[in-house]
């Protein structure tokens, strides 16, 4: 088993999750309330990577990316160093590949708030920013978690993308389904399986956990 | 309290290409219930008070604090208003608790001035047993009490109620309002009531003002304003399910009456003398519940209106019957289930309408609504 692929593929789901959460929050509230009448495409711009062949995504974070586009120039004389091909560049690819599936779970949970609790949180005095922590985010809970755990299994097993961006590269770009499809070209069909039986027994055990913990308390009255 | 806060509005808002909120009113404290069928623009008229819709024009403020003002565009942020608002559907936070509830408009006081108003505004209300529970755990009635009390708690300078008993019986519904006035006496804030249930306002006015399509059609107390409606829409919302068109045929000023004939047809009423030549055409209102049903020909009446008719339907809606009499013009009358089977009515059975001439009331067409104010 490829030890150093499921750790690196573990490390990029996590930190992809983490940055989706924080970035989808405001992007999902803002889609949400906004009633900005071009708000359609920001929509369709969010929603874009679920219809995009993986390969077509990547062919263009590759293109932004190269040395010779504005970002690799800005990121080479920060770092040194290009980004094609670094796991900072799979970072950035797949935050793109999986925000729908971290923006469109939290936007329905959103949406389907009562607003007449926002309307009465701001007049007991309530500011915006205390309306969303103390009553949109404790509400939409699910929303949340379902969006964290979707772009955290669906970067899991991302596999265009990386290829397009990251290459092949041992330890910092190789990750899980990139390993299992070596495997698979090299006919070692012994470790590909449980490779892959790992990824599979993993990723059923996190859905299952969510599953189990997103049954809401006050919803089954009476509590007491 | 020392000082009187009063509400004075002004507000316009245009809502839709065919609707227009256009209101100018006072509210002193104290219960003013605000009247009208459902799209008449109470709950708008409400939502602009406290800033969740922002009126294209006018001004409001209480006591003299100007909460918008669009001349010079002032605007106050919703949670800077200091209104109470309890919502049609109470919008207790699920999540919390009520004890939960009621803090949350406290925020930033110390946490013993909190426990203090807590308990305080808990005890008025009468909902001590409740606060360790959750919304969902506790009665319609405790949440509506739940709901008043999380308003209340902040001291707001002004309470806006939507509709927030419709839902309760009567008996409840009444205790509740017994407590919010026990509470208003010595807070004096004024309190706008909002409804479409003409009971409700017999029960809790002290003064009504009456909305049609946006307008202020009447003000007054209830009773005055709903008993002798002089407009058709609010006729109809005061429970005057009987409205006909009719011409004048004769008019008899030394006994206070005039005879009219009803449109389509060659029936005959007396109603009181009202503005109206012979010849011109009028208006009738008669509740339903102010007729009276004989299943022979009535004798020895003081009653002046006789008529004979054609029962075409009885249908059964809550506690009462309603009956449509056909008799020359399409007649609907309350009844009680009792009154049904004690005269054996039935579909098809002739009857004999029985309306005193003060049950008549002559009232305007809709269409002009501007010229009714009373």
């Amino acid at each position: 088993m490829d030890w150093t692929a499921i750790t690196l593929s573990l490390k990029l789901a996590a930190i992809v999750a983490g940055i989706l959460l924080v970035l989808a929050l405001p992007i999902a509230y803002w889609l949400t309330f906004s009633r900005w009448r071009g708000k359609f495409a920001v929509e369709a711009v969010v929603a874009l990577p679920l219809v995009l062949p993986p390969t077509v995504l990547g062919f263009y974070v590759l293109l932004a990316i190269g040395s010779r586009s504005p970002i690799g120039r800005l990121w080479t004389s920060w770092t040194g160093h290009g980004l094609a091909f670094t796991f900072e560049a799979l970072v950035l690819a797949s935050i793109l590949y999986s925000l729908p599936f971290a923006v469109q779970p939290i936007n329905a949970s959103f949406a389907q708030l009562d607003r007449s609790l926002l309307d009465a949180s701001s007049t007991l005095g309530a500011s915006s920013w205390r309306t969303f922590t103390r009553i949109v985010l404790p509400l939409s809970v699910e929303g949340v978690i379902t969006g964290a755990v979707l772009s955290f299994a669906h970067t899991l097993g991302e596999f265009g993308v990386v290829l397009m961006v990251g290459g092949n590269l041992p330890g910092v770009t190789r990750t899980i389904s990139i390993s299992i499809y070596d495997q698979v070209q090299s006919l070692q069909y012994d470790a590909a399986n449980r490779t892959a039986f790992a990824l599979m027994a993993f990723s059923f055990l996190v859905l299952a956990a969510v599953y189990a913990l997103l049954r809401k308390p006050w919803s089954v009255a009476p509590l007491q | 309290m020392s000082h009187t806060l009063s509400l004075s509005l002004s507000v316009r808002a245009r809502l839709s290409p065919t609707f227009t909120l256009d209101v100018t009113m006072e509210a002193p404290p104290g219960i003013t219930i605000l009247f009208g069928a459902s799209g008449s623009g109470k709950s708008t008229l409400l939502r602009s008070v406290a800033g969740l819709v922002r009126p294209d024009a006018g001004s409001i403020s209480i006591g003299g604090r100007i909460l918008f003002d669009d001349s010079n565009g002032v605007s106050l942020p919703v949670r800077q208003r200091r209104v109470g608002y309890v919502f049609q559907q109470l919008a207790l936070f699920p999540h919390m608790s009520i004890a939960d509830n009621l803090a949350y408009g406290l925020h930033g006081r110390p946490a013993p001035v909190q426990r203090e108003q807590i308990g305080a505004i808990a005890e008025s209300f009468r909902i001590q047993h409740v606060l360790s529970r959750r919304p969902g755990a506790i009665s319609g009635g405790e949440r509506q009490r739940a709901a008043l009390a999380r308003s209340l708690v902040t001291t707001p300078d002004v309470l806006l109620l939507d509709e927030p008993l419709s839902a309760l019986d009567h008996a409840t519904q009444s205790r509740i309002i017994d407590d919010l006035r026990a509470w208003n006496t010595a807070h004096d804030i004024p309190i706008l009531y909002v409804t479409h249930a003409h009971r409700e306002v017999f029960a809790l006015g002290d003064r009504v003002v009456v909305l049609d399509h946006g307008r202020i059609v009447a003000t007054g107390v209830p009773h005055e304003v709903l008993d002798r409606p002089e407009h058709e829409g609010l006729a109809r919302i005061a429970g005057f399910e009987n409205v006909f068109d009719a011409v004048v045929t004769e008019r008899r000023p030394d006994a206070g009456t005039m005879q009219c004939t009803l449109t389509g047809s060659t029936t005959d009423l007396e109603v009181p003398l009202s503005r109206g030549e012979a010849g011109a055409p009028v208006r009738v209102a008669v509740r339903a519940g102010d007729i009276l049903l004989a299943s022979e020909p009535p004798r020895g009446l003081s009653a002046r209106n006789v008529i004979h008719g054609r029962i075409i339907s009885l249908v059964r809606e809550g506690p009462a019957v309603v009956a449509r009499v056909d008799a020359g013009a399409p007649f609907v009358v309350h009844l009680t289930p009792g009154a049904i089977e004690a005269l054996g009515l039935a579909p098809g059975r002739p009857v004999w309408l029985i309306i005193k001439t003060y049950s008549c009331r002559i009232v305007s067409p809709s269409s002009d609504s501007s010229r009714y104010f009373l």
